[in-house]
């Protein structure tokens, strides 16, 4: 457990220094074996149904399908392949290390009535979260903030599992449909933007408004030009 | 057993220059080259050592002197380092911290000797080569205080002695991720290919090698040298750390150390090969990374 924990602790500090999508897409995927992984390890070979179908599905849609959507998104809609970055990736390696830190602080202030909550799993998991909302607020594509999304919400579930085995399984399955859903919206806008704008820059959608003097597309696609 | 200790220093006196021969052999073999005999570096430094030095006129005794500084703090440093059970001829509580700081005055006599040529070309490269330390020191510091931690405050010979296959099964992730932070210390302190090339001879990517280029003669001998008892160093604080000594019968574990040694400088070589060498803005991300492993370590020690 402790292994998972530290590869996803490197999985996202990877997701923050990295500058090619296809790798961050490849990056979250691991990662979603990995949560698939963790509830098995985590019920220490008493694997019951409940338990194997969390672990399935799990690598199943975040080890498999979301990441293939994404890819599938990537390819069709030929966007460029590097991650354009608001804050530099040195500096965002910096701000992680400084997240880490954050994450550690509240494990450590969070004073668990449960005893065998595992420390370092909780951490890992609010450190994804973290990383995962940092990744969103600095990334410039669309599809690099559905990923950071994604991130977050691998944060959430391994808080979850770290909890308690029994209670989160129909939540997760809930929040497994909606980014589910999310991620399809997600692919659909990126398309939309894609026909729309030529690019799947989240900034150029300030310029949606009705007050420019020119159409958007006329203006995309000079600056494009 | 006091004399036996001083085998330690004394083989890597010896045994050092033909450490970066293997790694040389190593590249050539995977360039497909016949490459330089493994003794190269020995031929070398006897070849320097009958010539004379000559010195600039606008030097100073401080590059006169780096040269002796830095083979002197890195001859110390083989003595602070054990192998095994065996301890070293020097060991005390926190020897961890003059190791550091040998490390830390031999770059600093190589800056500024650098510094002393009034060439505007090294003041680069000591530049470069002081910011690059900085950001190496904490994966360093890191990596000690993780083993500090886990064995408890005391000489570097102790702490790794009790390094054997039980620590590898209850603590494994820990020895993991310090040994890779350490593996890429050992590329960057030595600037090896990631971080600078041994062999560029290029202004824009050169870090340590523009700081020697004004030696020449014994000098050069003495930098050449220091530098292979600098790569000795690191291999072996990596073997140290990741060979579980304490399960090896004693006789065992000073030729499983040299074999380690000698794997170390290989797996060196093959990384060389594979690898291209970074661009000069992504090295601090590479070197943030290394602290980070160490970082993590730390936590996994302290909250698992």
């Amino acid at each position: 457990m402790t292994i998972i924990s530290v590869l996803l602790i490197l999985s996202c500090l990877w997701l923050l220094g990295s500058s090619r999508l296809h790798v961050a897409i490849r990056v979250v995927a691991i990662q979603g074996v990995l949560l698939g992984v963790l509830p098995l390890v985590r019920s220490m070979g008493k694997i019951g149904f409940g338990v194997g179908v969390l672990g399935l599905s799990t690598i199943i849609s975040k080890g498999i399908l979301l990441p293939w959507l994404m890819s599938a998104c990537l390819r069709l809609s030929g966007i460029r392949k590097e991650i354009e970055p608001f804050v530099g990736f040195g500096p965002s390696l910096l701000c992680g290390t400084a997240l880490l830190g954050l994450a550690v602080w509240i494990a450590d202030r969070l004073q668990l009535t449960q005893a065998q909550v595992p420390q370092v799993l909780l951490i890992s998991s609010f450190f994804a979260i973290l990383a995962g909302l940092f990744l969103m607020v600095t990334r410039r594509k669309a599809i690099m903030q559905s990923l950071a999304y994604l991130v977050m919400e691998n944060g959430v579930y391994g808080v979850g599992v770290s909890m308690s085995l029994d209670f989160p399984f129909i939540v997760e399955l809930g929040i497994l449909l909606d980014v589910f859903v999310g991620v399809f919206l997600m692919g659909n806008l990126l398309f939309h933007l894609d026909r729309e704008f030529e690019h799947l820059d989240a900034d150029k959608l300030t310029e949606l408004s009705d007050l420019s003097k020119s159409t958007p597309v006329l203006d995309a696609a000079e600056e494009n030009a | 057993m006091n004399a036996l200790r001083w085998t330690l220093p004394l083989t890597a006196w010896v045994l050092s220059p033909l450490m970066l021969g293997i790694i040389n052999r190593v590249k050539a073999f995977f360039a497909g080259r016949q490459g330089p005999s493994v003794w190269q570096l020995y031929y070398d430094l006897f070849k320097l050592l009958q010539k004379a030095s000559v010195y600039s006129r606008s030097t100073s005794a401080v590059i006169r002197m780096g040269p002796s500084v830095v083979l002197a703090c890195m001859a110390l440093a083989t003595t602070i380092l054990p192998w095994g059970e065996l301890r070293a001829p020097v060991t005390f509580v926190g020897d961890i911290i003059l190791l550091a700081y040998l490390l830390g005055l031999a770059r600093f006599a190589t800056v500024l000797a650098a510094l002393d040529t009034g060439s505007s070309f090294e003041g680069m490269g000591a530049s470069r080569e002081v910011q690059f330390a900085a950001l190496a020191e904490p994966s360093f510091f890191l990596g000690m205080l993780v083993l500090v931690l886990h064995f408890g405050f005391s000489g570097l010979s102790k702490m790794v002695s009790e390094i054997s296959f039980e620590t590898w099964q209850t603590s494994g992730v820990l020895l993991t991720l310090v040994g890779c932070s350490w593996f890429i210390l050992l590329l960057t302190e030595n600037s090896r290919i990631p971080v600078d090339d041994p062999n560029t001879h290029l202004e824009l990517t050169m870090i340590h090698e523009v700081m020697v280029l004004d030696y020449g003669g014994p000098d050069l001998a003495f930098i050449l040298y220091a530098a292979s008892l600098k790569m000795w160093i690191f291999a072996a604080l990596v073997v140290n750390l990741v060979v579980p000594m304490h399960s090896l019968t004693p006789w065992w574990q000073a030729p499983i150390f040299l074999l380690g040694m000698v794997f170390v400088m290989i797996l060196v070589g093959v990384v060389e090969s594979i690898l291209a060498r970074l661009r000069l803005q992504q090295i601090p991300k590479v070197l943030i990374g290394s602290a980070l492993l160490s970082l993590i370590a730390l936590i996994v020690r302290l909250m698992g």
